[in-house]
């Protein structure tokens, strides 16, 4: 592929960009003054700010590279990710679950599992957790650096190495609020930087019934415009049970309700009614954000019918590479200038889920795993220190995980399968142990441990369309069920192990005694805490009022593009 | 923690918004913008930023300038919470 021609105009802004992310870094490093200012920003953050940073932490490069390929794959259906799923999420985490995890005195996820349950629930959380986003912070690192080698010629090593650095230098000063800030300026980054694109684009193809027509050229593309109305057992996506169980209810909640990666900024706001509110003001972009994803992907797709002799999509095995969408249409449409903003905001996608996980893993490391096993009983002083050291720690082995990526790509697709297994079974023990009092630490652990080892059974013995190793599924050897796709496939393995995660948690709670007292569960359990009452001024500030607006509008988002 | 985000974004998007409005303008016309159907991209694009840009500073904790002295920084620290909520109203 022909590299990008890119030019002083370019380059500078992309230099600008740089030294913005590093100033907030900098001039956030004199307020650090204990580990809660370094672990948990001081508490202290206004809710538009944490709401934004709650979404742009998960806007990164995965999120506009890869919905971006799935629009172009499947259309419109991609919507399934954000309007049933992440947004009844995070209305639910809002309204129920941020109370309690806002409300106890616990500083992460994990540790909100010691406090309800106990030691071995925690460590196993803390542990996995550890190991998850330091993978993911490698294998974005792994992304940029393999992009920016392919669009612009730029060395590998010198690619990874100095995004690598400017993430740790902006984290190590400023901690998690460093992190926080420099995601709102790459929120707003990355829309301004793509919106150019979307307009050029959409006026290319003659606007959305334009796009519509287009895409009815080919039988394979011509139902891309709806979201519901297709939707079959055969879909790729598979039917509406698994789409709506599988995808809207265990993934989603198990990934926005209990991943404290995000969770992480909502327990950063300054008081009760920011935390809730949260992830609620998140919601309203989050629910526009296909718009600014999903819509290349499919504006691409529109042009590869209608034959646009600028516009071509590299060939990957049977199909196209759909990872390359943004940047092939960032190419054709953009001139030097927004070229360079465009690419720029691509690249503040990638750090911005890099610092994201930095920074969660720094918490959960240094509360959850050095305070807690290693060398408990220190100094304030201390742990800030070792949270700071962590920041080091944590950017260099993402570095070591970037190069595993490199080598062993199969490595990668096995760890990440390994974490959705983990995930699923999660959210049954937080919805058990949340709203019942009655479960115990052996209940959700052992519960964990089924559900995980269900998903890996059901993994065994199922295989995608087309599989072609084993990663993919069926290493029993034996194939009872064949999915449409992957995608297919991994919401059902969520379903079941989710089911038995649950099942597994009620049976071991009723058979094993209770070890936390009403008392010490006291704003932990829903029974036992009394009502949040919310005391903003008005009542459309309120989480209820916000959370209602945030549904209605995803419902009417729904019913248009059904 | 004392830093108002809204000050470095607006910043940032003013920058840009001039960059890529003067060079818009230097480059009136010129063929490279045909990739963007014709359309001017960089100047619309910059005067965008500039606007959205300008509007961050306007609602920043900078009010024009009149508390410059506290965004450099040092009394911040010094306010007790509630005199910081005093200052808001």
């Amino acid at each position: 592929m022909e590299a990008f021609n890119l030019t002083w105009i370019d380059y500078s802004i992309m230099i600008i960009y740089f030294a913005f992310v590093l100033g907030i870094g900098w001039a956030l490093k004199k307020y650090m003054k204990n580990a809660t200012d370094f672990l948990e920003a001081g508490r202290s953050l206004p809710a538009w700010v944490t709401g934004l940073a709650f979404i742009s932490a998960n806007l990164g490069a995965l999120e506009v590279i890869g919905m971006a390929a799935s629009g172009a794959k499947y259309g419109m259906a991609t919507v399934h990710f954000y309007w049933i799923g992440a947004i009844p999420a995070m209305i639910f985490l809002a309204i129920f679950m941020m109370p309690f995890y806002y409300g106890s005195k616990a500083r992460s996820v994990p540790e909100y599992l010691k406090l309800r349950f106990d030691e071995k629930t925690r460590g196993f959380n803390a542990f996995t957790f550890a190991i998850m986003t330091i993978f993911a912070s490698g294998i974005s690192m792994y992304a940029l650096a393999l992009l920016m080698e392919t669009l612009l010629g730029w060395n590998f090593h010198m690619s990874l190495f100095i995004s690598a650095f400017i993430v740790l230098v902006y984290t190590y000063l400023g901690g998690l609020s460093s992190a926080i800030y420099n995601e709102v300026l790459q929120f707003f980054l990355i829309v301004i930087g793509f919106l150019p694109l979307v307009i050029i684009g959409l006026i290319k193809v003659g606007g959305w019934d334009g796009m519509v027509g287009k895409l009815a050229l080919n039988p394979a593309t011509s139902g891309f415009d709806h979201s519901w109305s297709n939707i079959s057992p055969e879909h790729p996506m598979g039917g509406w049970i698994g789409i709506f169980f599988g995808l809207g209810f265990v993934l989603s909640f198990g990934y926005w309700c209990t991943n404290f990666l995000v969770v992480q900024r909502a327990m950063a706001a300054g008081s009760m009614s920011d935390a809730r509110k949260t992830p609620l003001i998140g919601a309203f972009p989050k629910m526009f954000i296909p718009f600014l994803v999903i819509i290349p992907g499919m504006i691409a797709i529109a042009l590869l019918n209608s034959g646009d002799p600028l516009f071509d999509l590299p060939v990957k095995g049977a199909g196209y590479d759909y990872d390359l969408v943004i940047p092939m249409m960032l190419k054709r449409f953009l001139p030097t200038g927004v070229l360079g903003l465009g690419l720029t905001a691509l690249m503040a996608s990638f750090m911005s889920g890099m610092a994201g996980n930095v920074t969660a893993f720094n918490t959960v490391f240094t509360y959850d795993i050095y305070q807690s096993y290693l060398v408990p009983g220190k100094s304030d002083k201390h742990y800030l220190r070792v949270g700071q050291l962590t920041t080091v720690f944590g950017v260099l082995v993402s570095i070591l995980t970037a190069y595993v990526a490199a080598l062993f790509n199969n490595i990668m697709d096995f760890l990440q399968l390994i974490f959705a297994f983990i995930n699923a079974p999660l959210f049954a023990a937080f919805l058990m142990g949340m709203f019942t009092k009655r479960t115990t630490g052996h209940g959700a652990f052992w519960g964990l441990l089924t559900g995980t080892f269900s998903a890996a059974l059901v993994h065994g013995f199922t295989q995608p369309a087309g599989a072609e190793s084993l990663v993919k599924g069926g290493w029993t050897g034996t194939v009872l069920q064949t999915f449409p796709s992957e995608m297919a496939q991994n919401f059902w393995i969520a379903i079941i192990a989710f089911s038995v995660a649950l099942v597994a948690t009620i049976v071991i709670s009723l058979a094993t005694k209770r070890t936390k007292t009403d008392e010490q569960l006291k704003g932990l359990v829903y029974q036992l805490t009394p009502k949040t009452i919310d005391d903003s001024k008005h009542w459309y500030q309120r989480p209820g009022a916000l959370a209602w607006a945030v549904g209605i509008i995803a419902v009417i988002l729904t019913v248009i593009f059904w | 923690m004392g830093l108002d985000i809204k000050i470095p974004i607006g910043f940032m998007f003013v920058v840009f918004g001039l960059i890529l409005t003067v060079f818009g303008i230097v480059t009136l016309g010129d063929e490279m913008y045909e990739l963007s159907l014709g359309k001017n991209i960089n100047l619309y694009s910059g005067l965008g930023m500039l606007v959205f840009g300008a509007f961050m500073l306007i609602i920043s904790d900078l009010k024009f300038g009149k508390r410059i002295d506290e965004t450099l920084g040092i009394d911040e620290e010094d306010l007790t919470k509630e005199a910081k909520k005093e200052l808001e109203n």
